[in-house]
């Protein structure tokens, strides 16, 4: 039944018949209707950020956490502007937003009025969808349609513009979450056919590896489920992209760690010597592929994802499944159990001898010091003193992203939130806000560098407003450490402005906003200390020192193919022999 | 980010595309193409149900034919887009363009580029004692010889429409 509000109103109708309980938001002259309407309600909750692109990465993180749709409410002009880098991980992630952003009225646009930005025009390329709402009877069925373009097929961001006039004029509401769309109808159900002979070579498999991505964490709960009895099934080793962390356990012993450009030796030579390939929503992105033309080259490829355009795009496979990893997973399963009598067992065992002789290699292995603290042991400690918590984790962007990916390990899908595809520094602590907001009782922890917390510190202060205790774990190596580590390599340590001359004191840093602070540079003391963040009922920042010179290692420096990695305890001059040109030229 | 094939032939394609003619859907198509820096050669566009739901785009481009495959992969994911086709791969498809050519000119020249003009099927549609604008139809091969033999003849300017296709038979494309 449609009834008559004003278009301010609509927008709360819709987000609470969307079930949204938590926005995400900074107000402005062109949103004012809708936060007065927000204020005249109390079923959805506001949380007021200091920065749009928080308000952006803080709704990612709750999605990435709850598998929900996150909400962002900013104004017209410099809000929407703000809001743009958020909006862009987001689409890169696969992370399902609504943004709803203010907009001069319909009269001015186009006068360039007084916070007027072009911002369906601005946001074209870095959103899934996106509208400019000019009849408020259109903007019901254009934010219900938002919903479900946000969270159906391959997820993404979608921004809706709505000018001022819109949101005071009254119109019709009425709920469309149940309609479908026109022309957007996402392939769910994989070509059984086609899972036939994917079966088929996975039998015949004596060399296979399971490749896996943030496609089955988007997949929801039951992909994971259905990942871990497949491999289970199949007992084929798996491995995993930074996304895809968690969606299988990394307790279990069929889990060969992170692969690509610092994933683990055993890994990647599994990737390069498979015989077939089984990539499971993920999309041969270029810090997994390294050298494309060495990549992996005597496999049978099979690519299963929702996104039809993610097939053959920079690898050509073999056997494309399209449709939701679930599904596929389900129907896997189903004619697995009939196929399974004739597979390779034997081939097999000897696949797995030779993983171990990789895993033996140990490419994680570093050398601790006891009088100062490693990055790594810093990490390891930090896993060990939380695992047995309700725990999650979000990190910054550079080499303490890298570390935290190799020594932080997850049985669970959605435990884990990083900026992957874009690598945008200052995510993690407003990442961190989100998660806390939607898991208020839960330890969560921005394993954050001492640079890209700059970034967006300014969260501190939503953090302490809104009681959300989030943890700034900082591994503080006065560098930026990636950009660094590059330098030390590609550059003949020419260190090029990437040492924070002045950085503020985290410590005092966090008592300004309200917060607590911790300061550690003994390894002795780091457990000691750590407690005391756990404990703490306050949103801390804890400043770890750590060694400045540490490199994040193994790595396949880019233009190189998954067989030539570098290892800690490789030499300078392995170092500077093993990066070409195209590797210099790679980011 | 590295293509994967690069012995690959580059081939002008004719793309058609059905999209629900709402705002924006032109630049949401065209963005594809300029934000990965390749070059359009011709672009038509128009509403084509009574309804004014549906319009159909044709764009000609170049490209490997895995650039193709995936360009067109990434303009079908658009939200408002229902169809694309590469009318090229096909050996039967009928392509059609219009175009205007003003020729100003006396004596031997503009006797010349009117006999030329009944040659190519050219109609006149507006002439003067010192000028011709023909309109000519038909494969652009056809439109951009006719404007070869008239530059000479004193040809001013031109207006091209763009390449339109259509499959032969009856299926929708
Ligand atoms: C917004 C943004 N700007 C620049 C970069 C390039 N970049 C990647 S890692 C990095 C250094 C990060 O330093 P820090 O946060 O201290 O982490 P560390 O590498 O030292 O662990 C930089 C500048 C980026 N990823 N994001």
């Amino acid at each position: 039944m449609a009834r008559t509000l004003s278009g301010a109103e609509i927008v709360l109708r819709t987000l609470g018949d969307q079930g949204v309980e938590h926005i995400f938001g900074y107000p402005g002259g062109a949103v004012l209707p809708i936060y007065d309407a927000l204020f005249q309600q109390n079923k959805i909750n506001h949380i007021l950020v200091r920065h749009e692109q928080g308000a952006t990465h803080a709704a990612e993180g709750y999605a990435r956490s709850t598998g929900k749709v996150g909400v962002v409410l900013v104004t017209s002009g410099p809000g929407a502007t703000n809001a743009v880098t958020g909006i862009a991980d987001a689409l890169l992630d696969s992370i399902p937003l609504v943004v709803i952003t203010g907009q001069v009225g319909t009269a001015l646009i186009g006068s360039d009025a007084f916070q007027e930005a072009d911002v369906v025009g601005i946001t074209r390329p870095c959103s899934k969808h996106n509208y400019l709402v000019r009849d408020v009877n259109d903007l019901a069925r254009i934010l219900h349609e938002a919903f479900y373009i946000a969270r159906s097929g391959r997820p993404g961001p979608v921004v809706v513009d709505i000018p001022k006039d819109v949101q005071f004029n009254l119109g019709k509401y009425a709920n469309f979450s149940n309609t479908g769309h026109r022309t957007y109808r996402p392939k769910m159900q994989g070509d059984k056919d086609k899972i036939k002979q994917a079966i088929a070579l996975m039998v015949a498999a004596k060399k296979p590896v399971f490749y896996t991505g943030g496609g089955v964490i988007n997949s929801g709960q039951k992909a994971s489920n259905l990942l871990r009895q497949l491999v289970e099934a199949t007992g084929f080793p798996i491995t995993s992209t930074l996304m895809g962390l968690g969606a299988f356990p990394a307790s279990d012993k069929r889990w060969l760690g992170m692969l690509g450009m610092h994933g683990t030796y055993e890994a990647n030579m599994a990737m390069h010597d498979c015989d077939v390939m089984i990539n499971i929503g993920a999309r041969f992105d270029d810090r997994i592929t390294g050298r494309l033309d060495a990549f992996s080259p005597d496999s049978k490829k099979i690519h299963i994802d929702i996104d039809p355009s993610s097939i053959n795009k920079t690898i050509q496979v073999d056997l494309p499944i399209v449709g939701d990893v679930a599904h596929v997973l389900e129907e896997m399963l189903e004619q697995w159990k009939t196929a399974k009598l004739k597979q390779e067992k034997e081939a097999l065992a000897g696949w797995w001898t030779e993983i171990e002789g990789w895993r033996k290699r140990k490419s994680l292995a570093y050398t601790n010091a006891s009088d100062k603290i490693m990055p790594q042991y810093a990490i390891e400690r930090l896993f060990a003193l939380t695992r047995e918590r309700d725990t999650y984790i979000t990190t910054e962007v550079g080499q303490h992203q890298m570390w935290a990916a190799q020594y932080f390990h997850f049985d669970r899908p959605n435990r884990w939130m990083t900026s992957g595809g874009l690598g945008t520094m200052g995510y993690g602590l407003p990442a961190a806000l989100g998660v806390q907001v939607a898991h208020p009782k839960a330890l969560v922890i921005d394993i954050a560098g001492d640079a890209s917390v700059q970034m967006t510190m300014q969260e501190m202060s939503s953090a302490v407003q809104h009681n959300l205790p989030i943890k700034i774990f900082i591994l503080n190596n006065e560098y930026m450490g990636m950009v660094r580590q590059w330098q030390e390599l590609l550059h003949e340590e020419r260190y090029s402005h990437s040492y924070t001359a002045a950085l503020p004191d985290f410590v005092k840093l966090a008592e300004a906003y309200g917060g607590h602070g911790i300061r550690c540079s003994d390894p002795a003391e780091l457990d000691n200390k750590i407690m005391e963040m756990i404990e703490s009922p306050l949103p801390v920042i804890f400043d770890c020192r750590v060694e400045k010179l540490a490199n994040c290692f193994p790595m396949i420096p880019s233009g190189n193919a998954h067989n030539e990695m570098l290892f800690a305890d490789a030499s300078k001059d392995d170092i500077g022999s093993a990066i070409g040109e195209a590797g210099k030229t790679g980011v | 980010m590295t293509m994967t094939t690069t012995d690959e032939k580059i081939e002008s394609h004719t793309l058609t595309i059905l999209v629900d003619n709402e705002p924006g859907v032109l630049a949401r198509v065209i963005g594809l193409f300029s934000g990965r820096g390749y070059n359009i050669e011709s672009l038509t566009v128009s509403e084509i149900s009574e309804s004014r739901e549906l319009s159909r785009i044709t764009i000609v481009t170049p490209g490997t034919p895995s650039f193709i495959a995936k360009i067109s992969a990434q303009v079908e994911r658009l939200i408002p887009v229902h169809r694309v086709y590469d009318l090229s791969l096909r050996e039967d498809t009928i392509f059609r363009e219009l175009a205007l050519l003003k020729v100003a000119g006396k004596g031997e020249n503009r006797v010349e580029a009117l006999r030329l003009a009944e040659a190519f099927q050219a109609d006149v549609v507006d002439a003067s004692l010192e000028h011709f604008v023909f309109e000519l139809r038909g494969r652009s091969k056809k439109i951009t010889q006719f404007i070869e033999l008239m530059k000479p003849l004193g040809l001013v300017n031109i207006v091209r429409t763009g390449v339109i296709a259509v499959s032969r038979g009856s299926e929708r494309m």
